[in-house]
């Protein structure tokens, strides 16, 4: 009669060789089903003499439990088995584009438009805007520029009837926002303007922000510093270089237009500053009496300060953009370029 | 106001290279544009003279010259120019010159000849970019001298963009002045012609008295006027050659003698100036208004008619010049002009401003009058133009006609030290101010009080009439970067923004993240747009388009979008999704101009860029109106109603978008006929919404939510085919069926198992209460109620 070591022993190793739960539940019926090999052995016991039935009986019980337990571990192995195959099996290629992504983005000027409201909304400007088609007399008149002022050739107006103009500058709503606001004021106005203008430098549309703050405390000193202020928030440069030139506008006095160090070549010279080192950036000054009076203003009360920046030109400047024209192109592959965000 | 340099210090000679000058200028607000070498360096060029022109024996264009150059030996040169001939002058670089473009010279065979020198063209010298033949010199050039000093080529000209203001720096002693002041260095005031010397050169002498008389009929407008006869011996006499070198260096193309030299004094003393042919002149002037329906043939030759607010110049004939703009035709001064009459006078600027650009003239003359010319200046300016004239050609001079009508008077002004030092924020003591005002005291009247200085302008400063102008002249003078970058103090006011408005930005950044791209399209569009898209709106034309396709203001954005689409399908773009912000403009019922701002979009080609794991499906009508109903606020709810009667839109897939009744706007697709006059594969489908009413939302008010489950129920309804979902919707929400939470359709159904014409409707209604659980039996009520409100209205039923 076979010993119950090599029956364990031929158990052991068949169990080990069986891949599917089916023939392993087979298996096990050989050996402890019903009529398995081990049953018949411990049904054997009862003829034998009591002391060898409980010797032989506790040999036998551990081989089953052997077997058990082996049993146990090999359908285990079998079910990691199977499950590892079936999440082989729905593995995907993560490495596949995600599915619908969509991506958009902002025009750069429009960028560069949330950028300057979002430095002078930071010191407490409020930020308006008002109409393109505005009245001759608040495009110039009320600022100082009366019919026939030389100042006026320099605008290349467009004009829809002899008293209606499209605005040539964002600078009528100084006007128009001190006429509808209570002293002290302090607010930027975004928009479009308007020039009978068209080349490889000027487009007939572009944009400005103009910016005012009147109260009883306002300096050209501080008006420099306002400025100086912006532009180093604005490229992100602590010492970035500014100048202001003595200048003319009819509604402002003193006049003066910033110039910033180049920020293209920092100074040393290039095409885009003409090699001068510097960049005009824009035009300010103290808003002139002459637009305070007939507004009721006291100017020995009320000093205003007053600016007005290109934002194309920032634009440029900032994403190193070397066309103007580019702008209204709407070239998809150049406006995709600003969509980093 | 383009000048040289060497003429500017004549004047004022600060210690200054020419670059330290042009920052004095520029910060000052005389900003220098452009500072150019006249010539480019070269060295070792001298006055040859030729004194031999044999044919070179090698070849047919080629000629071998004996050239002097002041030297022992004449040289031996090889030369191809073709106007070489014996005699002449004319520039000759030497053995190791340097020309520009790196050029040098060196002795070489030309041909077989040995060559020892250059002679040269103005385009080798780099003083013009053509070059035909030699530079030809004047025969009085010395042999030898070298010529960039002969022809004063070591020089700059300086180029300044003025402003409106400083009228009084368009002249060369104008900046001078100025720079005079702001450097601290003397000025050297050009000398006062010597009114007995007037006819020193002339033999006769002066005539006894003057023969014509000049009325001003309004002494406002014209408030000098100050003119002579002169006879020339030799008016066909060449212009000097240094006064041409000073005028086409500054911009001016030379005329004749008489012509040049009255711009000649205009540029270096800033007083415009006519010259009249007098013979042509019959009898006294008169500087009037022009009469209605008088013509002018000008300079220019263009004939204008005058109007009755242009002074003219007239003699007994009518009018003879545009006062203080352009001289006639008829009485022009030629070359051959024997007997002159010239004029210099001073105008109101309010008399001659704005005529010049209307007529589209280019007038020296205007530009300066109407910025303001020097009052004091005519007398001066006549007698120096007189006396250049008889120094270069001989002749007599006439008596001084000289009238005076009324010159403005200079107000003084008090400056106060204590304004001053606020409106610059800059601690200025009072000795500072009067020492600033006193480098001014060359220019004008200061007097010091105790309540300030007072100030009284120069005559040809147009510019100082308050306060305010000489804070900024005292900041100029100070230098704006002497007065502190200060960071502002101000209170801290929080700006109120209420939150039931939104930022257009957000609207922007929900389209942005929906895959569009923003655009920016001119506000200008086609006539022919205008009738395609808004047949019915009164659109506004420009007075002055620059073109014809940009004639008109935009009624639509739309007409921007399908060209930016049209631009980039172009450029292989297949898949577009873009919109715009901006304002649309027409004419309201009332004329009134109407500038509200709108939000368009457009969407053409494939829903999703093609891609691996989806179907490459175009986009529709639902795709657009999806993006339509993201951009509205949860609490608003607008509503679509058929649109058959867009001008431009498919009449069958179209939208009016309306809030309360409201038409806020329009969703759909191009007509075919836009489609196709576009050259367009497909259709792309567009929207356009007012802005304003986008930006309203509510503020969030708390609800407590229902603690008791809510019930879903699906009704289908089998209605008409042609029954649209509005209809269906609206009347199920005024069943007032009660507990009704949600209410949506979610299913539509055409086909096998229903009637022809006939389509299923399938919604899903929510039913919860807030107070108790529902029973079947409050189920029951409220979809019967349901049912019956449709099956009433449209005869539908349940499926």
């Amino acid at each position: 009669m076979q010993d119950l070591q090599s029956i364990q022993d031929e158990a052991l190793a068949l169990f080990s060789t069986i891949e599917q739960p089916a023939a392993l539940e087979d298996a096990k019926a050989r050996y402890l089903g019903k009529s398995g090999i081990l049953t018949e052995r411990l049904r054997a016991l009862g003829q034998l003499p009591v002391e060898q039935r409980k010797l032989l009986g506790a040999q036998i019980n551990g081989t089953k439990q052997a077997l058990e337990q082996a049993l146990v571990q090999r359908r285990e192995q079998l079910a990691q088995d199977q499950m590892t195959r079936e999440l082989r099996a729905q593995a995907l290629d993560v490495t596949l584009p995600g599915r619908g992504v969509l991506r958009g983005g902002l025009h750069p000027v429009t960028l560069t438009l949330q950028r300057i409201e979002a430095l002078f909304r930071s010191v407490g400007f409020d930020v308006t805007d008002g109409p393109e088609i505005e009245t001759d007399a608040y495009n110039f008149t009320a600022l100082n520029i009366p019919d026939d002022h030389p100042a006026r050739a320099m605008h290349d107006t467009f004009y829809l009837d002899p008293a209606h103009v499209l605005r040539t500058h964002t600078s009528p709503m100084q006007v128009r926002y001190l006429q509808a606001h209570a002293l002290p004021v302090k607010v930027i106005v975004p928009g479009r303007v308007y020039r009978c203008d068209s080349d490889m430098t000027h487009t007939p549309m572009f944009h400005q922000v103009e910016g005012l703050w009147v109260d009883e405390t306002v300096t050209f000193s501080a008006l420099k510093g306002l400025l100086v202020d912006f532009m180093r928030c604005f490229f992100e440069q602590d010492s970035l270089k500014a100048r202001f030139r003595s200048s003319f506008f009819p509604f402002t006095e003193p006049s003066a237009e910033m110039d910033i160090g180049c920020v293209i070549c920092q100074g040393q010279g290039c095409r885009v500053c003409s090699h001068t080192g510097w960049l005009e950036v824009l035009g300010c000054g103290m808003v002139h009496p002459n637009v305070f009076t007939p507004l009721g203003i006291d100017s020995e009360r009320h000093v205003g300060l007053a600016f007005g920046l290109g934002v194309e030109r920032l634009a440029m400047l900032r994403y190193g953009v070397n066309d103007l024209r580019l702008f209204f192109d709407n070239d998809l592959n150049f406006l995709r370029q600003f969509a980093t965000r | 106001m383009k000048f040289t340099e060497s003429w500017l210090r004549t004047f004022v000679d600060p210690p200054f290279s020419t670059q330290a000058m042009s920052h004095v200028l520029t910060m000052s607000g005389l900003e220098v544009e452009a500072c150019e070498p006249v010539a480019p360096a070269f060295t070792q060029v001298v006055v040859g003279q030729v004194l031999t022109v044999v044919k070179h024996p090698q070849a047919d264009r080629l000629n071998l010259l004996e050239v002097d150059v002041g030297q022992e030996k004449p040289l031996q040169i090889v030369c191809g120019a073709p106007n070489v001939k014996p005699g002449m002058k004319a520039p000759c670089a030497l053995v190791g010159a340097q020309l520009p473009n790196d050029l040098v010279i060196r002795a070489a065979k030309v041909r077989g000849v040995e060559s020892f020198g250059m002679m040269c063209s103005e385009k080798e010298l780099g003083l013009s970019s053509e070059g035909h033949g030699l530079l030809e010199l004047e025969s009085q050039a010395p042999v030898g001298v070298a010529v960039r000093d002969w022809l004063e080529l070591d020089d700059t000209v300086l180029t300044l963009k003025l402003t409106p203001n400083r009228a009084d720096c368009l002249s060369v002693w104008g900046v001078a002045r100025e720079l005079s002041v702001l450097t601290q260095c003397a000025l050297k005031t050009p000398p006062v012609p010597d009114a007995n010397c007037r006819a020193s050169h002339s033999g006769p002498g002066q005539d006894p008295a003057p023969k014509r008389q000049v009325l001003l009929e309004d002494p406002r407008a014209c408030g000098r006027y100050v003119g002579r006869t002169l006879h020339l011996e030799h008016p066909e006499r060449p212009t000097p050659s240094w006064m041409l070198r000073r005028l086409q260096r500054c911009g001016l193309r030379s005329k004749n003698l008489v012509v040049d030299v009255t711009n000649y004094v205009m540029l270096e003393l800033g007083q415009p100036m006519h010259a009249f042919d007098d013979t042509v002149l019959q009898g006294n002037l008169s500087v009037r208004w022009a009469r209605p329906q008088e013509t002018l043939q000008l300079l220019t030759e263009q004939t204008v008619t005058l109007t009755p607010d242009m002074l003219v110049i007239a003699d007994q004939q009518g009018p003879v010049a545009l006062a203080g703009i352009m001289g006639g035709m008829p009485s022009a001064v030629t070359g051959q002009s024997r007997q002159v009459f010239l004029e210099a006078a001073w105008f109101a600027p309010q008399a001659i401003t704005g005529r010049a650009r209307r007529l589209g003239l280019n007038s020296e003359a205007a530009h300066r009058f109407e910025r303001g010319v020097d009052f004091m200046l005519a007398q001066r300016a006549v007698d120096y133009a007189t006396q250049l004239l008889l120094e270069i050609t001989s002749g007599t001079a006439g008596q001084l006609v000289d009238c005076t009508g009324v010159i403005p008077q200079r107000e003084r002004v008090l400056v106060r030290p204590e304004r001053v030092r606020r409106v610059l924020g800059l601690a200025l003591s009072d000795e500072r101010i009067a020492g600033l005002l006193a480098q001014l005291e060359g220019q004008m009247q200061v007097s010091q009080e105790p309540q300030g200085f007072w100030l009284t302008p120069p005559s040809y400063r147009f510019d100082l009439n308050i306060e305010a102008d000489y804070i900024e002249e005292i900041a100029r003078l100070e230098g704006y970067d002497n007065i502190p970058t200060q960071t502002p103090v101000a209170s801290m006011r929080l700006s109120a923004r209420s939150e039931a408005v939104r930022d257009p930005a957000e609207l922007q950044n929900r389209l942005v993240h929906h895959g569009f791209q923003e655009v920016m399209t001119y506000s200008f569009i086609a006539g022919s747009e205008l009738e395609k898209f808004t047949p019915d709106e009164q659109g506004i034309a420009l007075l002055n388009p620059i073109a014809s396709q940009l004639s008109h203001l935009r009624t639509t954005m739309a007409p921007g979008l399908i060209h930016t689409l049209r631009y980039n399908l172009g450029r292989k773009q297949e898949r577009v999704r873009i919109f715009e912000i901006g304002r649309c403009f027409r004419l309201g019922p009332d004329r009134s101009y109407q500038q509200e701002q709108r939000l368009a979009a457009l969407i053409y080609g494939l829903r999703y860029p093609e891609q691996w794991s989806m179907a490459a499906e175009p986009v529709d009508f639902f795709d657009l109106k999806a993006e339509v109903e993201a951009l509205f606020p949860v609490s608003m709810t607008p509503r679509f109603y058929p649109c058959t009667d867009h001008p431009a839109l498919h009449p069958g897939r179209a939208a009016r978008i309306a809030l309360e009744q409201t038409t806020i706007g329009w969703l759909g697709e191009l007509h075919p006929r836009l489609v196709s006059g576009y050259e367009l594969a497909r259709a792309p489908l567009l929207f356009e919404l007012e802005l304003t009413p986008l930006l309203s939302c509510s503020i969030p008010h708390f609800v407590e939510p229902s603690r008791f489950q809510p019930v879903r129920r699906d009704l289908a309804f089998v209605v008409d085919e042609h029954l649209p979902l509005d209809a269906l919707l609206h009347c199920l929400r005024e069943a007032k069926a009660p507990f009704v939470t949600e209410l949506d359709v979610f299913d539509l159904y055409r086909g096998s198992g229903l009637p022809n014409g006939k389509k299923s409707v399938a919604f899903r209604v929510v039913i919860q209460d807030t107070e108790r659980t529902l029973t079947e039996s409050d189920l029951e009520i409220t979809t019967t109620a349901l049912i019956a409100a449709v099956s009433s209205a449209f005869g539908a039923e349940l499926r």
